[in-house]
Parts: structure tokens; C-alpha cells; sequence
């Protein structure tokens, strides 16, 4: 009898281990970044690409006005990709759309934006990828959604998305 | 006497860069140890101090600023892990969320020892 009873807890013990084992075989096992984010901008300082002077990050936000910021480079790939839904969103809609432009030259990213287009109201530098980090980025591009409370309500890791384009202009109507 | 001066001087220059390299390096030291203890999030299976993408790149920047303003180790950590998720550092932490897989192999080696116990002292 005592003999049945450490059986079965063996044997159940082993199907618990073994469903814990299995279960774990759908988890992805490689790290997502969490897309969700109720953190608010971080105060930096930055110099304006064409002006060259200093600007304070909190000087970016409008009142009563949802802002955009947008980290790109002209370098790189997915934000030629993504550049035509940005000039699309400053066309039908009135959001404030902030550039950070990383780790870029000067001449390249005016050479992009004479090229494409330029949706930003306003083109902030990050030379040394510093202010990115700051904000919680992890490479280009990256766009945070950020409302008139300072508060960064979404954020966008990779190229926009048609879907993200909807999505941000059902959020900021 | 005025070589005596030039000697002087010579040697209070020399102590004194020798400070400042002296003291970078031990800022690079601490840079190093900083980022020898953060995972790089786009290149997983690398340290920060490992890669050299852009991020990490920019992470090392940070951490040499933070550390210039001042700013201790553990602040440091905390600033990132704020940022990035607890994810970002090699070392997990105790919390309720592994706290069985910190609890349970003491669990298993105690009963283990049970085990053994009982068979070679008690038989």
C-alpha cells in the first residue's frame, strides 16, 4: 500500500515535470520587446539638424496636440520604407511630427530629406545614440506616439505599418 | 636654478597627466565591468561589452556619462533596467516570479539528503 502511494506520487510528479517541459515548447524562447510603454518623455538636451542650436525636449510638446517622434537615419533601410507613410500621416493629419536623426551625417540625412520629403516639423540629433537610449529605443527606426502630457502612449519598434499609420490616427482624432 | 624650476615643473606635469590617465582607466575599468553584466538586446547571446552594434555602442557612451555625472553601479543598473526591463542584466533577481527556481533545488536537496539519510543510518 505504502509502496502505491509513492508510485503514484512519482508518477505524477513526472507528468508535472514532463507537462511543464512540454508547455515551455511553444514559448519563443528569443526576447520581444515590450511594445507597451506608460513611461514619460525623458528631458534631453539636442541640437536642431538644420539650426544647429540647443533644444530642450520638453520644448517639443504642444498643447492639446499628440507628437510624434520618429528616430531615423538616412543610412538606414527601413526608414526609406517607412518615410513615404510619415509624409502621408503630416498630410492628413495636424500630429506634431518630431525627427531624431541617429547617428547620422549632416549632409546625408539633408541629401534623404531633399530626396523624400520632410514630414518632421522639427529634426533633433542623437550623434552618439545616447538620447535613443534615453528614450528606451533599441535601433533605428523607432517611433514613440507621445500626448500632451508628456506621456509616451505608444511606441513603434521598426518601420511603421499601414496598420500603425490607422492606428495613430484613430488615437490622435 | 631656473633648471631646477624647468625640473620642477617637469615633474609636476607628468604626475599630474599620469593622474588623468590613471584616473580614465579606472573609469574604463568600471565601464568594462558595467557592461560585461548587460545582455545586448538586439544581438542576443553577446554582452554589451561584447558587440559593437549601435546599440551597445551607444549603451557603453551612456554608462561612461552616468559614471562621470556621478552616478553609482547599482544606479546605473536601475536606470536600465527602468529602461530596457529587468531583462537587460545577466544577473535575475530574487522576486516572486523565480522564486521557485531559486526555492527548489534547496527543496530537492534537502529531501535528497532525507533520503540518503534515512537509507544509510536508519536501515
Amino acid at each position: 500500500m505504502k509502496k502505491n502511494i509513492y508510485y503514484s506520487i512519482l508518477f505524477l510528479f513526472f507528468i508535472f515535470i514532463f507537462s511543464v517541459f512540454y508547455l515551455g515548447l511553444d514559448k519563443p524562447n528569443s526576447y520581444t520587446p515590450n511594445e507597451s510603454s506608460n513611461k514619460n518623455l525623458p528631458t534631453f538636451a539636442s541640437k536642431e539638424l538644420f539650426l544647429n542650436d540647443e533644444f530642450i525636449s520638453n520644448n517639443i510638446i504642444k498643447n492639446n496636440q499628440f507628437t510624434l517622434v520618429n528616430i531615423w537615419a538616412s543610412w538606414c533601410a527601413p526608414c526609406r520604407l517607412e518615410h513615404s507613410l510619415l509624409m502621408d500621416l503630416k498630410a492628413k493629419t495636424n500630429i506634431n511630427i518630431i525627427g531624431l536623426n541617429y547617428k547620422d551625417k549632416k549632409n546625408n540625412a539633408i541629401k534623404f530629406l531633399n530626396e523624400f520629403g520632410n514630414p518632421f516639423e522639427k529634426i533633433l540629433t542623437d550623434p552618439d545614440g545616447t538620447i535613443s537610449i534615453e528614450l528606451g529605443a533599441y535601433g533605428v527606426p523607432e517611433t514613440f506616439l507621445v500626448n500632451s502630457k508628456s506621456k509616451i502612449i505608444r511606441k513603434y519598434i521598426g518601420p511603421l505599418k499601414i496598420d500603425n499609420i490607422s492606428e495613430i490616427i484613430r488615437i490622435t482624432k | 636654478m631656473i633648471k631646477l624650476i624647468k625640473l620642477i615643473l617637469l615633474i609636476l606635469i607628468l604626475i599630474l597627466s599620469f593622474q588623468k590617465l590613471l584616473y580614465a582607466n579606472n573609469n574604463s575599468l568600471l565601464v568594462n565591468k558595467i557592461s560585461k553584466n548587460l545582455r545586448c538586446l538586439i544581438c542576443q547571446g553577446q554582452s554589451v561589452y561584447d558587440s559593437q552594434s549601435d546599440f551597445a555602442l551607444s549603451i557603453k557612451i551612456l554608462i561612461k556619462n552616468k559614471i562621470e555625472e556621478g552616478k553609482s553601479e547599482k544606479q546605473i543598473y536601475d536606470y536600465l533596467k527602468n529602461q530596457y526591463g529587468e531583462w537587460i542584466v545577466y544577473d535575475p533577481e530574487f522576486n516572486k516570479k523565480n522564486l521557485v527556481l531559486w526555492i527548489f533545488p534547496l527543496i530537492l536537496f534537502t529531501f535528497g539528503g532525507l533520503l540518503i539519510y534515512r537509507k544509510v543510518f536508519i536501515n
